[in-house]
């Protein structure tokens, strides 16, 4: 691939569009351009901050520095997943396992098959990929199961009155939500292509690769991300769900919903 | 004397952060049991205790003389059955939610027994749980507690759905199982003349009415 060279300019001239866009919020009063601004404005400081960072990673060239990022970003992730996440009780270790894991399991894979090689700039984008995509799958998932608990607490306790355990009692739940963190990606890979260009295939054929090297790379990581977003789903539910009961196969009284 | 089924010592309980039950002192003995008081008085959470659905905050709850903190939950739940004051059924037919506790322990269930018992004809078994009236599902409730075939059962104002008829018909159930096969029930009702009908002994969980 030929790497690409942006200049600072090229950049704010794509902001016309997002300005032509606030234009048009003011015009018809519809309040976005607030947002829109602030969107903006944090997009390019963060985006920045970790372009700085990514680089100072890559010129080192030592891996201890990617597995600290990769730690700080599943911790960050755990915490943002968790506060959407209010309702599910104890959830902080369900969400810190499942980016864990997620993140561990698929660049232990990628290295051991050989997907990428052990450098900084494929396991940093990879690893951060994985880590933020696991990050809404498991936040969309418990916070359904909360909901779904605490509006099924009555067949809950009636299933557990008849010798259920929480498990079995909880199992209709657990795959309901589970299903609801994943279908967004699911649905995404189904229709990939088709309806939208994923963001790794446009970055690669702008960055001036071969379409079929585009579609191999796209591939590659639409796959790596499919397989470690339903494991980090998987773990955070079927985890998560224990914090709804004690050890006696009780339904524990849920707090009132917040917000 | 008669050995008694569940004792409380020193029972208090609490719903949503509220003190519910205060201090209770309770022997529930063998055969019928009525369980009345006004509402909100705490007969469902003192029920939710017996079978551990909920534990109380302090005081013990005693099965057959011991300790539920010390039994098996699920065992405990499969011999002193709880059905709930409100329906709330599985998804699926009328034979899969009879079905079910049967088969978390590996028995199969006389799914026509179970509904005849309860007043229903077997006509329900194959018909969609969600499409029953109240008063039906109040039955499949009461059937699918059957076929557990408890040795003690927990019932939550059991009839209050029911026409007189109807209602008679489960009456006469729960005495022949109280007098012919020794089960055990604690029946909560708003109905005095069923207290009186099903009831050896009438339990008052009226503040006032302590002892
Ligand atoms: N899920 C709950 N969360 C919070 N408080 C509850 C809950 N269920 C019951 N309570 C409260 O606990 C108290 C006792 O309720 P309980 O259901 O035991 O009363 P009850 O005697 O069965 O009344 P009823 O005859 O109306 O069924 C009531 O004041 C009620 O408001
Ligand atoms: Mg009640």
């Amino acid at each position: 691939m030929t790497p690409v060279d942006i200049t600072l300019t090229e950049v704010a001239a794509s902001l016309a569009l997002v300005a032509i866009a606030a234009a048009v919020s003011l015009w018809r009063r519809a309040e976005l351009e607030g947002d829109l601004a602030v969107a903006v404005l944090r997009s390019f400081l963060q985006l920045t901050a970790v372009g700085y960072v990514i680089q100072a990673i890559f010129d080192s060239d030592s891996l201890w520095l990617v597995a600290l990022l990769l730690a700080g970003m599943v911790a960050v992730g755990t915490f943002t997943a968790r506060g959407r996440a209010r309702r599910v009780p104890g959830a902080l270790r369900p969400i810190a396992f499942a980016l864990s894991a997620a993140a561990g399991v698929t660049l232990a894979l990628v290295l051991a098959l050989d997907v990428f090689p052990a450098e900084p700039r494929y396991l940093v984008p990879v690893g951060g990929m994985v880590i933020g995509n696991a990050m809404t799958a498991a936040a969309v998932a418990l916070n359904r199961l909360g909901d779904e608990v605490s509006a099924q607490a009555r067949p809950l306790e009636a299933t557990l009155a008849l010798g259920a355990t929480s498990h079995q009692a909880a199992r209709p739940l657990v795959t309901g939500s589970l299903r609801s963190g994943l279908i967004p990606l699911i649905d995404q890979t189904k229709t990939t292509g088709v309806v939208a260009f994923p963001g790794t295939l446009v970055g690669a054929l702008v960055a001036g690769a071969e379409p079929i090297d585009a579609v191999r790379l796209q591939l590659i990581l639409l796959w790596l991300l499919l397989g470690s977003v339903a494991l980090a789903g998987l773990i955070a539910t079927s985890l998560g769900y224990r914090g709804f009961f004690t050890g006696a196969h009780q339904l524990r009284e849920m707090r009132p919903a917040e917000e | 004397m008669t050995a008694g089924v569940f004792a409380l010592e020193g029972v208090c309980a609490s719903r949503g952060g509220r003190s519910v039950l205060r201090d209770l002192d309770l022997e529930i003995g063998e055969g019928a049991t009525a369980l009345v008081g006004p509402s909100g008085a705490g007969k469902s959470t003192l029920l939710r205790l017996l079978n551990r659905l909920a534990d109380p905050d302090r005081g013990t709850v005693r099965f057959a003389g011991r300790d539920v903190c010390d039994l098996d939950p699920l065992e405990l739940r499969r011999r002193a059955c709880l059905v709930p004051q409100l329906p709330a059924l599985l998804p699926g037919t009328v034979a899969d939610n009879v079905r079910y506790g049967p088969e978390l322990c590996g028995n199969e269930a006389d799914v026509p027994h179970s509904l005849e018992l309860a007043g229903l004809g077997r006509s329900y078994a194959e018909r969609e749980a969600g499409r029953l009236s109240v008063g039906e599902q109040q039955r499949v409730m009461l059937a699918r507690a059957l076929a557990l075939e408890p040795e003690v059962l927990l019932l939550d104002e059991p009839t209050s759905a029911l026409d007189s008829r109807t209602e008679a018909g489960v009456e006469a159930t729960l005495m022949r199982l109280v007098h012919e096969h020794g089960v055990s029930v604690v029946v909560v009702t708003h109905d005095s003349g069923q207290a009186r009908r099903l009831a050896r002994r009438t339990i008052d969980l009226r503040p006032e009415a302590a002892g």
